[in-house]
């Protein structure tokens, strides 16, 4: 844990008791005198909950806004694919919510490895998100009197999410693309559409630039601004299969790490309960059934071995008294709504028991028989009708008649480059909002709690922290893009977009990508140990290696190339894969997410190590052929008592 | 949706797929074979063997737009045999699967084909279009911050679902390549009939509409000759009902909405 450089972690939290942080914090921000927004270039890059309202927010403000996205329309960031819903401290239900209760839920159900005074922010700004949302003509779903509906999500015992049908991420992130829209016809903010970002530019100290590669013509361009926000999203294809859309990448925020960002927690990474299991080698991805399916849907594997034939035939046919319920008969206080790090396990268990239903025995059922008896079938197909149709577009079998299989995949990483409580990352000037920092969410991020986080940090939160940093930069100080770090910078994005180019190799991208992923979901996916880490620390360079041998990306470097892309995308994850099987080795305890098997209660629970590891892990890059550093952020618990957590 | 095949015996397809450098490029289908595919695959992952056996060979993998794979980016597109998405109700491309193909089958697989949907490359067309017709008006003018309860907003359960409906579109652009004339009703109509379902959306509504129909002309959309193919052809099952709610509101606005003259209010 070496600190001579020049590396420096202040998370910058504010004094004072913690509901009166945020309000003393932006009471003492400084301000941007409103004439002079305008001379203020902010480069936001994502157009996903959390980039997309930042933009739309600091453009309503009067900055001058570029902002950038790899999809063809902004309206297309992964966001859109969110399912199940989003939470807010609202009590509309007045089961006993509060503030507090969703701020000590989510610091519990991130087993302790949050940082205490941004979760509670994350709280107090939730329900202004809700508003806003509806304001912007989000369509949530309502009760028959008008007043907004709720339903339960995984690690809490009160109803605080709400939702639009299954496609929650869809209407929050339409009602973002509107107000970016009306910033971008107002010329507020200048879109860059199939624009990727392959850079980050530090001046003086202070990021103050992008580098970037138009998709359609292949042209390297450099962007300057007085800041850049990340909001690029998480890394979770790493694992190559995940519930992720294909473009989802690592190379911004993984940029930005080379260029002397931290990288925090890169070994948390979220691995959902209910995912529709892998059903073959073309597998491209994995699709996620919302967690929200588990408020009515009981989950439940055979109790015997010698049922599992029958049970993966027929599961009708076993009567109740050979099913196990595990998670009801494991966490009776949650039961199936039991957090989604102990949900995973809990199937894998019961899949590596022998118990396993389906090919390979990956499969454990998600049984609605029990609610479709309750309240009929029309009341189950109103709540998740969508749902159970993509199920059985993709299964080929109907969902109110045989239970969904299902089985745990890779969704959403905690980790993410580090930032302070002003969300700006070691390097002045750089930002990073929602899935792309390292979080609030600890070592396990609760259901319905990332669209939070995304519009918590793009609406409520950036608009104030940038501000009060622009503050203190001159207006009249925007670099040139002829300056020698952007021409440097494009020199290096131009050298490695040659390089993959004349690899003139066999193996197809794609091809090394899985094989990546197979490394890293055998070796540091829901079980790691020392040995399968240290396996993988030796096998992802070896893989890397190859790849750079024998790697072929056909097509040109200045047309549309979607090869191209694709392999700089997997030539940043295989690096990236060693740093976060580095982190996990490191972290020797069981926290969320991060299973060790070394490390776990007699019962099989994750076991932290409070002592040693109550802390977050920055990692600082040291150069291609040097071991990063590992620093730390300490963390304290001063209104949550550190405990072990139970949901029995 | 056909009835899936019981057998899981894979297939061996003949594929013709239209192949074009750029926009200027004439393009032409270029004709594939296709063996031992899992009835199991999506559509899009024969793509991806496709493309796998095509860099094995050394030529250049077929360019093709998608993202989620789920059916919600609205990123995937492709006329398949001559159908958008397909043709199979409510699903995207990327959600349909191979078990709905038969053994020694021969799919036809091209880009969107409209005017203001230029294409890119192969099977990916420019659909900048639709930004232009949302930035012009598809949007509620409230700035963040200045919200009210959200609970303070009553909304019929009723229109909720109304607008939930309406606002399911995905902007994929299906209803367009189904259309003969290209025109880009559904999609306009979908997202007028999302807010104007809504009580927070009466406020801009005659405005809305013009202006959003008109960007809707200025961008070189067809006009509507009811046909209603993009109804059928619509993921979402989107309905022509928003049509005739936005013809009912243009027709009113055209005729009575004015904007108001431009008059300084900024006291001393
Ligand atoms: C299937 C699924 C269901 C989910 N359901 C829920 C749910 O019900 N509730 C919940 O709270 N959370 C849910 N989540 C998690 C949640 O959706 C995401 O964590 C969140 O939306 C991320 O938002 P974001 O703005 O940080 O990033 P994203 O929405 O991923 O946006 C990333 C943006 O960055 C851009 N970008 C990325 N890299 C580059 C680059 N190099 N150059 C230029 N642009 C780049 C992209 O184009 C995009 O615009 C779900 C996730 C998945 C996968
Ligand atoms: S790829 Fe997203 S809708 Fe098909």
């Amino acid at each position: 844990m070496a600190n001579e450089s020049d590396f420096r972690l202040d998370a910058r939290i504010p004094t004072g008791p913690i509901a009166e942080k945020w309000s003393k914090a932006k009471f003492e921000m400084k301000l941007v005198n409103p004439a002079n927004k305008r001379k203020y270039k902010v480069i936001v890059v994502g157009s996903g909950l959390a980039g997309g309202a930042a933009a739309a927010t600091l453009a309503e403000l009067g900055y001058d806004v570029a902002c950038f996205c790899f999809q063809d329309s902004p309206r297309r960031a992964h966001s859109i694919a969110a399912q199940g819903g989003i939470n807010a401290a609202k009590n509309y239900q007045n089961d006993g919510d509060s503030v507090f209760r969703l701020f000590y839920d989510t610091v519990k159900g991130g087993d302790f490895r949050a940082r205490e005074a941004n979760v509670h922010r994350l709280a107090e700004v939730s329900v202004n998100i809700i508003d806003q949302a509806t304001a912007m003509g989000v369509p949530f779903a309502r009760e028959y009197g008008g007043t907004l509906a709720n339903r339960s999500f995984g690690g809490a015992q009160v109803s605080r999410t709400f939702y639009a049908r299954g496609q929650t991420g869809q209407q929050l992130l339409l009602g973002v693309y509107a107000g970016l829209s009306r910033q971008i016809a107002a010329g507020k903010v200048k879109m860059f559409n199939r624009t990727e970002m392959l850079d980050l530019v530090v001046v003086d100290g202070r990021a103050q630039g992008i580098v970037v590669r138009d998709l359609v013509t292949g042209k390297i361009e450099s962007h300057a601004a007085h800041a850049v926000l990340l909001a690029t999203g998480g890394y979770g294809n790493v694992f190559f299969l995940s519930t992720n859309a294909m473009g989802s990448n690592v190379t911004a925020t993984y940029r930005a790490y080379k260029r002397g960002a931290g990288f925090g927690n890169p070994c948390y990474t979220q691995i959902h309960p209910t995912c529709i299991p892998v059903s073959g080698d073309y597998q491209s991805k994995l699709t996620l059934m919302s967690e929200s399916l588990r408020n009515d849907g009981r989950v439940w594997a055979p109790k015997d071995k010698a049922d599992v034939a029958k049970a993966s035939s027929d599961p009708a046919s076993i009567p109740d008294d050979k099913r196990d319920y595990y998670l009801e008969r494991k966490y009776p206080a949650f039961g199936n709504l039991c957090p989604r790090d102990i949900a995973s396990r809990a199937a894998k268990e019961a899949c590596d028991d022998g118990r396993g239903v389906g090919p390979g025995g990956r499969g454990v059922y998600l049984d609605f028989r029990d609610a479709i008896k309750r309240d009929g079938e029309a009341k189950i197909r109103e709540k998740y009708g969508n749902l159970f149709d993509m199920y059985e577009r993709i299964t080929g079998e109907n969902p109110y008649q045989k239970p969904m299989r299902i089985y745990p995949a890779v969704h959403y990483a905690m980790g993410g480059l580090w930032v302070d409580y002003h969300l700006q990352s070691n390097i002045p000037g750089l930002f990073v909002l929602g899935e792309a920092n390292f979080s609030d969410h600890g070592a396990n991020r609760l259901g319905a709690s990332a669209l939070m986080q995304g519009l918590a940090d793009g609406y409520f939160v950036i608009p104030f922290t940038l501000g009060n940093y622009l503050a203190g930069v001159p207006a009249a100080s925007l670099a040139s893009t002829g300056a020698a770090a952007f021409t440097d910078a494009e020199a290096a994005v131009k050298g490695r977009i040659n390089r993959l180019m004349s690899v003139n190799g066999k193996r197809s991208v794609e091809s090394f990508h899985k094989e990546l992923g197979h490394i890293m979901w055998e070796d540091c996916g829901m079980a790691r140990s020392k040995e399968s880490l240290e396996h993988a620390l030796k096998a992802i360079p070896e893989l890397r290696e190859r790849f750079w041998k024998d790697v072929t990306v056909l097509g040109g470097k200045d047309t549309f190339n979607q090869s191209l892309e694709k392999a700089g995308r997997v030539a940043d994850f295989l690096e990236f894969g060693e740093l976060l099987c580095r982190d996990a080795l490191e972290r020797e305890e069981s926290a969320g997410g991060h299973f060790r098997v070394e490390h776990q209660t007699p019962d099989g629970e994750a076991k932290r190590d409070d002592e040693k590891f109550c802390h977050t892990a920055v990692w600082e890059y040291q150069g291609d052929d040097k071991a990063p550093v590992r620093h730390v952020e300490p963390l304290v618990f001063e209104n949550v008592k550190l405990a072990t957590r139970s949901y029995k | 949706m056909s009835e899936p095949e019981s057998n899981d015996k894979p297939l061996n397809l003949t594929i013709y797929v239209w192949r074009q450098k750029d926009a200027k490029d004439a393009g032409g289908l270029v004709k594939y074979d296709l063996k031992g595919v899992s009835q199991h695959a999506s559509f899009l992952e024969m793509l991806d063997i496709l493309n796998e056996q095509l860099v094995g060979k050394g030529e250049e993998p077929v360019a093709f737009d998608h993202d989620c794979r789920e059916g919600i980016c609205g990123m995937c597109s492709l006329m398949i045999n001559g159908r958008p998405h397909g043709g199979f109700p409510a699903t995207t491309t990327c959600q349909v699967h191979m078990r709905h193909f038969k053994d020694g089958e021969t799919i036809y697989i091209e880009p969107w084909r409209a005017g203001a949907f230029p294409v890119v490359r192969d099977l990916v067309v420019d659909r900048a279009a639709f930004d232009k017709i949302t930035q012009a008006g598809g949007y509620i003018t409230a700035n963040c911050g200045s919200a009210q309860d959200a609970n303070a907003i009553l909304v019929p359960k009723d229109d909720a679902d109304r607008a939930m409906s309406a606002a399911a579109c995905i902007g994929c652009g299906a209803c367009v390549a189904a259309c003969p004339n290209s025109s880009a009703m559904l999609y306009t109509a979908a997202k007028l009939a999302h807010m104007h379902n809504l009580p927070q959306g009466q406020p801009e509504r005659m405005k809305r509409t013009l202006a959003m129909v008109d960007a809707m002309d200025a961008a070189g959309f067809g006009n509507c000759t009811n046909h209603y193919e993009c109804e059928a052809a619509c993921p979402k099952e989107i309905t022509r009902e928003v049509i005739a709610m936005m013809n009912r509101d243009y027709a009113k606005a055209a005729l009575s909405y004015r904007e108001p003259t431009a008059k300084s209010d900024g006291a001393g």
